[in-house]
């Protein structure tokens, strides 16, 4: 009886291995949603090396613009569309998505996708109840960019880890509106991901928090009050005209053009600012650490832009195949190939780091890999909170009260009404919002 | 008796209105201006003008995306919802003009108060619809749905214009014998050609520019210009010289029809407001 079991279960083996391999051979296409980054051009211009290794699997690109496809994707999984196969989300959706059930786990991907190798924080941040949710493309944090040729005139030596008092200091020393030379340059734009990231971020870092652990609204504290103080005096005194209208792309240009002394923002943006055929200032850029309070906490953040399944997709395992081959360890050798080593995707894998040609090439690499390590998504602030997230509270109330949170504090930069009323407005609104809620 | 105008009065009249259409123009001269130049030139105003003019965009665009596919279905979309809106909207707009009843008033403007929706408040119901007929993704559902959308606005420029024809020459037709159907189609077609023709332009035009449901419910098969242009927005990385090569290619068709019918289009827009 136990061999007719035996051989019973090894012939159910064998059909399922044998339909496997029928189903690998059949021809699939895979939808994958994405948007408009350098890295991922990149990625569509490398395709044909997975289709030739895959020629039953056609790729299909949809490119759109983050808050488009950010609720394009969610709409076509709520509403089970399977338009999507594979979608480009962040960090901020990982985690909602998953404890509803809208994403596979990637718990067993292909040996060589090597899931030990990738950056503790980062997995941290796309992992829920223990598993991958989504595989990061390429890891971000935020971190000081300034210029050395206008420390070096101010006569000032920027540290590796700087305080704000510092960056004060020093963006008061390279202020030099006359000759459109401005301190520092800062995100003002509203919106959850604009001036709401960068203000969040910088709040961990005066001992603010959004809430605390009975998801009370805490804007009336002394350290909001302190941190937008802080921001807005800043912006006001050293940064660039229509700074509460600047967001990533605006003080790229800015920096690119040589009109801010210091730059603090995404760490991808490091390749962009010494890359000479688009900065103006691409040998006389320095990096450093976000800064600090003295508290423990840093201003920077953690993103990832990852490639994640929709459970509603009816080509999982072809999605699975393209997701091992965009951001496994081989796939950064493809790019260096073609491209260079400085054009790999940073910030997801050990390896990177460790790796002698891309820290030769990349003069950013080792600020990149400070900056993430010192983000903690699940422990962001000075003080306890009921919430994940550096830059964001990982809960899908976030965007709306994050974004309107966001307009309060930008209309404060523009002067349009006072620190102390952003703040009682930031308030109200946030104490209704997450009352509403039932938190 | 006209009012007689000094020269110099005229003149400054004239210079007043080019300075207005320039203004107005400016945005779109700028995006063509900017889509011949580099990356670099584009984040930097004065450069622009600098004279070193490229190609590189436009061949960039082309190589990454399909533009051909992008625009049949714009075309399909904007001229098959503009047309299906208009054999809806003759017959409406000829029972309201001329066999008004008591709520006509009523229903013309409970008509447009469907404009005053916002569109999101649908997206879910109508998506689930799609998903149900499998049609999402499809031209056939965006003709549809534009249709519906931009239908008030069809029946109430048509409205407009066929108030303006004589009820007695419809009359004069019916006493030759003229049945209903021949009373629209070789009566009233014919006076409001006109009044027709600049509401499919008006539509079309609208029609091209929708993004908010061309954008949401396509993905790749009947994914119009709109989306094309939103495939090059970016949120890190500053890709403007290549984001203006892809508007100019987008709206270029629209403006060269633009161009051909402001005739046609003036005179529907002021049709009626002045008597």
């Amino acid at each position: 009886m136990q061999s007719l079991t035996r051989a019973l279960m090894g012939a159910t083996a064998l059909c399922a291995a044998a339909t496997l391999a029928v189903a690998q051979d059949d021809p699939v296409t895979i939808t994958i949603a994405t948007v408009n980054n350098g890295d991922m051009i990149r990625m569509q211009g490398l395709t044909d090396d997975f289709t030739e290794a895959n020629p039953n699997i056609t790729l299909e690109w949809v490119t759109l613009e983050e808050n488009v496809l950010r609720q394009n994707v969610s709409t076509d999984i709520a509403t089970s569309g399977g338009q999507y196969d594979v979608v480009t989300i962040g960090t901020y959706e990982v985690p909602i998505w998953a404890e509803r059930g809208w994403l596979v786990p990637l718990d067993d991907m292909p040996e060589g996708f090597a899931a030990d190798d990738l950056l503790p924080s980062i997995a941290g941040g796309l992992s829920y109840d223990g598993s991958l949710y989504a595989s990061p493309f390429y890891g971000e944090s935020s971190m000081v960019m300034y210029r050395t040729d206008l420390m070096e005139e101010a006569g000032l030596e920027m540290p590796d880890a700087p305080s704000w008092d510092f960056i004060e200091e020093a963006a008061a020393a390279m202020n030099d509106p006359e000759n459109e030379v401005y301190g520092i340059c800062l995100r003002g734009k509203p919106g959850w991901g604009e001036n709401m990231a960068f203000l969040t971020a910088m709040g961990n870092s005066f001992g603010a928090r959004w809430f605390d652990e009975d998801w009370q609204a805490q804007f009336d504290s002394e350290e909001w009050a302190n941190t937008l103080n802080f921001y807005v005096n800043l912006l006001t005194e050293y940064g660039p005209p229509g700074a509460p209208n600047n967001g990533f792309n605006e003080n790229l240009s800015l920096f690119q053009q040589g009109r801010c002394g210091m730059w603090i923002d995404a760490t991808v943006a490091a390749s962009f600012v010494t890359n000479p055929d688009d900065s103006q200032v691409a040998d006389s850029v320095g990096f450093a650490l976000a800064p600090d309070n003295g508290l423990g906490k840093r201003g920077n953040w953690l993103w990832a832009w990852s490639l994640a399944i929709p459970t509603s997709s009816d080509a999982q395992d072809a999605a699975k195949a393209f997701i091992d081959w965009a951001t496994n360890p081989a796939y950064a050798e493809l790019v260096a190939e073609t491209e260079g080593w400085a054009n790999v995707p940073p910030g997801t894998r050990t390896s990177l780091y460790e790796n002698q040609d891309y820290l030769d090439a990349a003069p950013f690499a080792q600020m990149t890999l400070e900056s993430i390590q010192a983000a903690d998504p699940t422990n962001p602030t000075v003080d306890p909170v009921p919430y994940t997230g550096v830059q964001f509270v990982a809960i899908p109330e976030f965007q709306g009260i994050g974004t309107q949170v966001g307009q309060y504090f930008s209309e404060a930069l523009a002067g349009q009404m006072s620190v102390e009323d952003a703040l009682a407005q930031a308030q109200d609104y946030t104490t209704e919002e997450i009352e509403a809620a039932g938190y | 008796m006209a009012r007689a105008v000094s020269p110099q009065r005229k003149a400054m009249t004239t210079i007043v209105v080019y300075l207005i259409a320039f203004t107005l123009f400016f945005p779109i001269l700028w995006t063509i201006l900017v889509s011949f130049n580099s990356e670099a030139q584009a984040i930097d105003p004065p450069r622009v003008l600098d004279g070193s003019w490229t190609l590189e965009n436009y061949t960039l665009v082309q190589e990454r995306s399909d533009y051909m596919r992008y625009l049949w279905n714009s075309v399909v979309i904007a001229v098959g919802s503009t047309l299906l809106g208009i054999v809806i909207a003759i017959p409406a707009a000829w029972a309201m003009a001329f066999v008004p009843g008591k709520r006509t008033k009523d229903v013309l403007l409970w008509m447009l108060s469907t404009k005053m929706l916002p569109a999101v408040g649908v997206l879910f119901p109508i998506r689930l619809v799609l998903i149900e007929l499998d049609l999402l993704d499809t031209k056939v559902a965006l003709v549809f749905i534009l249709t519906l959308i931009n239908l008030p606005i069809i029946v109430w420029m048509l409205y407009t214009y066929f108030k303006e024809i004589p009820g007695e020459i419809l009359e004069a037709a019916r006493m030759d014998g003229a049945t209903l159907r021949s009373e629209i189609v070789h009566v009233l077609t014919p006076m409001a050609v006109p009044g027709i023709a600049s509401t499919i332009l008006l539509n079309i035009i609208l029609a091209w520019n929708e993004s908010f449901w061309t954008l949401t419910l396509t993905t790749i098969d009947a994914a119009p210009l709109t989306a094309f242009i939103a495939s090059y927005s970016s949120p890190e990385g500053l890709f403007y010289a290549k984001l203006s090569a892809a508007s100019t290619m987008a709206i270029a068709p629209i403006l060269v029809m633009g161009w051909f019918s402001q005739k046609q289009l003036v005179r529907g827009l002021t049709f009626g407001a002045v008597k």
